[in-house]
């Protein structure tokens, strides 16, 4: 039942959300405020992930082809397939959860327990607009972080597959065109929205209602990684199924 | 001014205010006082307007609020200022940038008006060295300062101050009671103070509202309060030794006499 109303309560978080929005001004600064801290910030880690994950994508691959009738540019094509379908969307989004989620979680539930939220409230300002109205905009931005995760991705397995001695360059490229499907870039880009929707409101949800103190705040910042994967996982089941098995 | 009608609030079937009927008058420091559970944080809140109350009104100079529109409510908002109980300053802005942070929201001020406001009541709380700091970088008695500087830069009609000298030395204490007192003279404020310290009552209660139990139990001046024999009150007001003594020093003065 308690989660039942936790789910109502989200979506009335997300109403509020978009109500009696602050000045234009104030919100333009914090909008690009978040864009740093969300989007530029998370950079390193996942262009450091992506390429070394994408590696070893490419090394298992040629690892497990112990068949001479299969050609080497499979390893290209299994790179590709696996990164763009699954790691960056949704590998990508799960550690982001962690590193994104916490920090929206962390510096939402602070404010929370310092009655900075309070304060925003007293002064007649929309604290649900002024504080998670930039952080979904910002997120709209996530894209671009998955685009990047895809290519170095794509490269760490080139880079560990061309010159660990796997495969020739020609033969990985020629893998990343065999049997290119469009359609696949839109299925990773609709979940990567989605993804990134989820990214800014279940950790803000989990800091704007928590109660408590410091210990609180830890624990929500966890509360907040688990549901956020937890939600990152069923909606790319459902929206897998709903885009690719038709 | 501000009238209370009887205010009632309660959460889920329990009644925390039972009816309270009162006035904080215009340019002068009115204290709510009472023990831990009295109901005082409530009070303030549906004062702020944080609290929608259960049943009766609140008049700001004759205006309900529960009867504005939307638009009007948050207009009296901007009218309030508020020193929260941690001070509550953003702590990702300087100093400056939070005392301006109102002016930034709701005027129309230019960049250089707005420093030049913040300047003024900087100066006005006695904040030196301070504008460029974060909160984190200075004291906790500074820290009380930018909150009254940021409570009145946007000049407000209504001065909320829950526990404002609360984790102060005494001395901090007395000078930040005596800085709101002055205030709100000053700027013909009304100023309403959540507080349970006795020092405050003694320094600025020009009004004090005692609260038990979620009622009004006892109203009057700091003069009336140590004169009056309404027992609860007593037993707050000298459940410390030290008010204590002065009492019974007191005592043997008039049995002297």
């Amino acid at each position: 039942m308690n989660y039942v109303g936790n789910v109502g309560q989200y979506f009335m978080m997300l109403k509020g959300t978009f109500v009696k929005p602050t000045k234009t001004s104030v919100l333009r600064q914090l909008i690009f405020k978040e864009i740093d801290d969300l989007i530029i910030n998370s950079l390193g880690i996942v262009a450091f992930i992506s390429f070394f994950v994408g590696g070893v994508v490419a090394i298992q691959t040629a690892l497990n082809m112990d068949n001479p009738l299969i050609p080497d540019s499979l390893i290209g094509f299994a790179a590709r397939q696996s990164i763009i379908l699954e790691f960056a969307p949704t590998f990508i989004s799960i550690i982001m959860a962690g590193k994104v989620g916490s920090f929206i979680t962390s510096s939402i539930g602070t404010m929370r327990v310092t009655e900075q939220i309070d304060a925003l409230e007293v002064m007649g300002i929309n604290s649900l607009n002024y504080l998670v109205f930039p952080k979904i905009i910002a997120m709209l931005f996530y894209p671009f972080v998955i685009v990047i995760a895809m290519f170095l991705g794509i490269l760490g397995g080139y880079v560990a597959g061309v010159y660990g001695g796997f495969t020739s360059g020609q033969a990985f490229i020629a893998g990343l065109q065999d049997d290119f499907i469009p359609f696949q870039l839109a299925y990773a880009f609709i979940k990567t929205f989605v993804f990134a929707m989820l990214l800014a409101t279940i950790p803000a949800y989990q800091g704007y209602y928590m109660r408590g103190g410091a210990l609180e705040v830890g624990k929500a910042s966890t509360t907040s990684f688990v549901w956020t994967s937890v939600a990152i996982i069923l909606c790319n089941y459902v929206l897998t199924q709903l885009l690719l098995s038709s | 001014m501000i009238e209370v009608k009887d205010l009632k609030k309660g959460f889920d079937g329990e009644m925390i205010l039972k009816g309270i009927n009162t006035t904080f008058e215009k340019g002068k420091t009115n204290l709510i006082i009472g023990q831990s559970g009295s109901g005082k944080t409530v009070f303030l809140k549906c004062l702020l307007g944080l609290f929608r109350p259960t049943e009766g009104t609140i008049l700001y100079d004759g205006q309900a609020y529960s009867s504005l529109s939307p638009e009007d409510q948050r207009e009296l908002r901007e009218q309030m200022g508020m020193v929260f109980q941690g001070s509550a300053l953003f702590d990702s802005m300087t100093v400056e940038e939070n005392i301006s942070f109102p002016l930034r929201m709701f005027t129309k001020m230019r960049r250089s008006e707005r420093r030049d406001r913040a300047n003024e009541v900087i100066k006005r709380v006695n904040l030196t060295d301070a504008n460029h700091k974060l909160p984190s970088e200075i004291s906790g008695g500074m820290q009380k300062r930018v909150a009254i500087a940021r409570a009145i830069v946007n000049k407000p009609k209504y001065l909320f101050c829950d526990e404002p000298n609360s984790g102060l030395d005494p001395k901090t204490a007395t000078l930040i009671d005596n800085l709101i007192q002055e205030i709100t003279r000053e700027y013909e404020i009304t100023t309403v103070i959540n507080t349970h310290d006795m020092n405050s009552v003694m320094e600025i209660g020009e009004k004090i509202v005692f609260l038990q139990k979620g009622k009004l139990a006892w109203e009057g001046t700091k003069d009336e309060i140590f004169k009056t024999d309404h027992e609860d009150v007593t037993d707050f007001v000298y459940s410390s030794n030290l008010f204590k003594e002065v009492r019974s020093a007191l005592n043997k003065k008039e049995q002297a006499k």
